[in-house]
């Protein structure tokens, strides 16, 4: 089995992995970090949404292995010094989550949107959210939630 | 609580291990020593087995062992049963055909369980899974609603001749073809309720444990209702002994009454633990739930209204099919009849109704309880036929509905199908929802459209629902199986922080807060020092778990009673230690106080007062901790309009929903916000069954052609707008909190709101849901090719 190291969240980390292992695999078995969730098998839903070298990527997506030598952001990882980052601040604010099963993958998603779009307008911002489905909140909220967000992060 | 308590719209208690990932749903559980279960499924419709093979299976590294269903009936485990008995019109009772846990001889949809492949990882069980060798001798397939119980059609349970579950009816043929005969104008419709598939986010999971100390078993699973669950896997099942079984349903990632019924798999997990001697885990990929969690509505309908010259609805019938896939699943039977044709009348006082059902067995997934269960589907008939009546009689479709609408003063109100509404006052939310929606205006819209171009349109519907399910006695009197009270504990700790056990389950409503705020009101205690706990069997009183939006009706009720009782006892130990008569404690805010005196002791002294009962009265035990199992004294009937308006381009076929409006009462609101986000929720779903979401089976073969959301088109963040919501409250005067619940609104009201925009726009009744851009491209086409000629 071959040795995959990488940075999650700031912490390095070394295993050894099955050559067929996924990066969310990783992630929520090797590293116990089962914040990243996985909600399909064609890499649709977009639960499963992490940072790499700080862009959004589908983790159940990618092998581990692939990651190899990467930094890598979960939702575990994104509040510092336990406050919460704006996004998901505003994903609070506005009652942008219910079940919460989709939240994790949607806020990284979300930050890497804002990141990319600091001024989106709302179409802007539902186009962009097209590669995560969310079955509870109708979407309605979570587009407030990235305008406030865009808004705090200094959009 | 003033600023937290009822009406407050407080940010959920439930949020921050959400957001930082420290959710904990049954795929994050994992325990010591766990093994993987992975399930072999029939890859035909409908088949018969002749063999199953499983030694290369079992010699496959890490396999623990291999089941089929002859090992699992062996234990004699199930079958899985329907929970609710129908009465067919000639006497006879439904046809239930057997249901075994892993099938026996034969299979009847694609994805039917078959074998379950337990290993020490997840890839060896899904490697070894695939070496099971099934011989199988195929059939030929039954998919088609329609056509389920035509002469010639392959016969798919012996039990059910012509596929036919049972033929039911509710109201008398008879007298409602007379009212026919005294109509003016009759109008008939034609509708197909599509097949829906829930797809909530997380996908289902199970992990079974055995405890050889105590010989006893755990559950973990993705339940709306672990109790039901534990009474159900035990009574019906047969795993294990009630007390010697703990079903835990910690958070589950939306449920949309998918998490209801107990399925194949977590019973056969749960029954392998003991097998195997080790906690067994399996967790669905999307591509399994498709194939087996229970699907919703899938009706084809025939209907008929009978108006006088004014438009005064006299009567109506209709004819439903309804497809319950291969098997009956837990509830199944209740949703296409008691659930759909007690809701015909509507807001509405058509004084005779008359509905048949007749429920068919097809080779595709079973069908159950989604969003709404019943009342979709019967929101959809009637506010259909409706709006098309008013178009046949050149009437405003509002104004027809006005002039039939059951008035405020005639609460409550007996229909002609069983249910007698509470309250409500259907033409404000009427009135309130055409004022945001801008009708008055709509014309003018209309025709900016048609100058760029566009054909714009316009519909309502006005809905009605029966929540809050439901008084037990009237559940047993139409077949339920079960009592459908809710339970509550509340226990009040010694330092006077509160933990309240709940029944109902939440996966997504945010109990966690509005049963705080409820609870905060009430005993004056802050809202972070009320802790609710639901979803293990282990922890509080049993309880009837959450579907048909009953959470807040009857297990916020059970709350309430419970609190009531602590307010009494309180008082008790609160005269004693003000020494004054109990007679003269009153309770406000917290506080219990002699009338007329500033003597005052709160709620957290009186709790340490039972828990440390020094100086405490005769007569009263201690402890501060009450219990009530309260049971419904009716149904609760949420009403509202909503109104779409949506324009479609007839060069594409694109519909762009472009205002949609709603406005519901769902009596007192406990927190507005989570209301609202429960409302945006529904209606997005109701929206994707009218536009986009289609469940397609290969007519001959029985292949789920839409199994992966690359082919189930999930309504995404850019196919919906926002929309604007509101309320009006008629508080319901049978339950302590004037609660009616909020859960599945949108989701009834908004498929026919859309159809009826849509329909408008296009300026015909014929086109089904799910109206696809292609669907509407060719009848815009067809439309303007008439027009021309």
């Amino acid at each position: 089995m071959p040795t995959v190291s990488m940075t999650v969240n700031g912490k390095s980390v070394s295993k050894d992995v099955e050559d067929r292992t996924l990066l969310v695999q990783f992630l929520r078995q090797d590293l116990g970090l089962t914040g990243t969730h996985v909600g399909c098998d064609t890499s649709q839903c977009g639960a499963c949404v992490v940072h790499i070298d700080g862009r959004s990527v589908k983790s159940c997506t990618l092998l581990a292995a692939q990651c190899d030598g990467s930094d890598v952001t979960t939702i575990e990882g994104l509040a510092t010094n336990g406050e919460l980052h704006p996004m998901q601040q505003a994903f609070m604010d506005n009652h942008g989550l219910q079940c919460g099963f989709c939240t994790p993958g949607m806020v990284m998603s979300a930050v890497d949107i804002v990141k990319n779009h600091p001024n989106a307008d709302e179409a802007t911002i539902r186009k962009e959210l097209e590669g995560n489905i969310c079955r509870c909140t109708g979407y309605h909220n979570i587009v407030k939630a990235v305008q406030q967000a865009a808004k705090a992060m200094g959009g | 609580m003033g600023e937290n308590g009822i009406g407050a719209r407080l940010a959920r208690k439930e949020d921050p291990r959400f957001l930082v990932g420290k959710g904990n749903y049954v795929d994050d559980i994992n325990r010591h020593g766990q093994a993987y279960a992975a399930f072999v499924r029939s890859p035909y419709a409908h088949a018969n087995i002749k063999s199953v093979d499983t030694s290369a299976a079992a010699a496959a590294p890490g396999v623990l062992a291999v089941f089929t269903g002859d090992d699992i009936a062996a234990d004699n485990v199930g079958p899985l049963i329907c929970g609710w008995a129908i009465t067919s019109k000639d006497g006879s009772p439904m046809n239930m055909p057997p249901h075994t846990v892993l099938a026996q001889g034969k299979v009847t949809y694609v994805g039917d369980h078959v074998a379950m492949v337990v290993a020490d990882t997840q890839a060896q069980a899904r490697d070894a899974a695939e070496l099971v060798n099934v011989d199988y001798e195929e059939l030929p397939a039954v998919v088609s609603t329609g056509d389920a119980d035509a002469a010639g059609a392959a016969q798919i349970h012996e039990v059910a001749a012509n596929n036919t579950c049972f033929d039911w009816e509710l109201g008398d043929r008879a007298d409602v073809d007379a009212a026919f005969e005294g109509a003016v104008h009759v109008t008939t419709l034609e509708l197909i309720n599509n097949r829906l598939v829930p797809n909530a986010m997380e996908p289902r999971a199970a992990v079974g444990d055995y405890d050889r100390a105590t010989d006893s078993l755990t559950l973990y699973t993705t339940s709306q209702n672990p109790h039901v669950a534990r009474l159900v896997l035990s009574a019906f099942f047969q795993i294990a002994p009630e007390h010697k079984l703990r079903v835990v349903a910690p958070d589950v990632g939306g449920g949309f009454g998918s998490k209801i019924y107990v399925y194949s798999e977590e019973t056969a997990c749960v029954w392998a633990a003991r097998k195997v001697n080790r906690p067994v885990k399996w967790t669905a990929e999307r591509s399994e739930s498709f194939l087996s969690d229970a699907h919703g509505r899938d009706h084809v309908t025939k209907v008929d209204l009978a108006m006088d010259g004014d438009g005064k609805f006299l009567a109506m019938r209709c004819s439903t099919k309804a497809n319950l896939g291969g098997y009956m699943s837990l509830f199944s039977s209740a949703v296409p009849t008691y659930m759909y044709a007690t809701l015909l009348a509507g807001q509405y006082t058509t004084p005779k109704v008359y509905a048949e059902v007749k429920a068919v067995f097809t080779n595709t997934t079973p069908v159950d309880a989604y969003r709404g269960a019943g009342r979709p589907e019967a929101t959809y008939v009637l506010e259909r036929v409706v709006e098309a009546a008013a178009r046949e009689m050149g009437m405003d479709p509002a104004e027809l509905r006005r002039k039939n609408l059951i008035q405020p003063d005639q609460f409550p109100y007996e229909t002609p199908v069983i249910h007698t509404y509470d309250c409500g006052d259907y033409g404000a939310s009427l009135d309130k929802a055409m004022e945001i929606a801008d009708y008055a205006g709509f014309q003018a819209r209309r025709a900016q459209s048609e100058a760029n171009g566009k054909l714009r349109g316009i519909g309502f519907s006005n809905y009605i629902e029966a929540c809050g399910i439901a008084p037990s006695a009237a559940v047993g009197a139409l077949g339920g199986g079960v009592g459908l009270w809710e339970a509550a504990q509340v226990r009040f700790n010694p330092t006077g922080n509160v933990t309240v056990f709940t029944g109902t389950h939440a996966h997504g409503q945010g109990h966690e807060t509005t049963f705080a705020q409820v609870v905060s009101d009430q005993l004056g205690v802050p809202v972070e020092n009320v802790e609710i706990v639901h979803g293990d069997t282990d922890k509080g009183p049993f309880g009837m778990g959450t579907y048909g939006s009953r959470s807040i009706a009857v297990g916020g009720a059970a709350i309430v009673k419970a609190g009531e009782k602590i307010i009494a006892k309180g008082k008790k130990i609160a005269a004693h230690v003000l020494e004054a008569a109990e007679e003269d404690i009153e309770f406000a805010e917290g506080n219990f106080t002699v009338a007329g005196t500033d003597k005052a002791m709160n709620i957290g002294e009186v709790a340490f007062a039972a828990y440390v009962p020094h100086n405490y009265p005769e007569g009263v035990e201690p402890g501060l901790d009450e219990t009530s199992f309260y049971d419904p004294l009716n149904f609760s009937f949420p009403s509202g309009t909503h109104i779409c308006e949506l324009e479609v381009d007839p060069d594409t076929g694109i519909v762009e929903i472009v205002n949609y409006t709603a406005v519901d009462d769902f009596g007192t609101v406990i927190n507005p916000m989570i209301v609202e986000g429960q409302v945006h929720g529904g209606i997005v779903q109701g929206v994707g069954q009218a536009l986009i979401e289609g469940t397609a089976y290969d007519p001959e073969s029985g292949q789920l052609l839409t199994g992966s959301f690359m082919d189930y088109t999930m309504p995404r963040a850019d196919d919906v707008p926002s929309f604007n919501v509101d309320t009006t409250v008629t508080p319901s005067p049978l339950n302590p909190l004037g609660v009616k619940g909020c859960g599945e609104a949108g989701a009834i009201a908004a498929p026919a709101a859309v159809m009826n925009a849509l329909t408008d726009a296009l300026g015909t009744e014929a086109i089904d849901m799910p109206a696809t851009p292609e669907k509407v491209w060719r009848v815009a086409q067809s439309r303007q090719a008439q027009a021309a000629e």
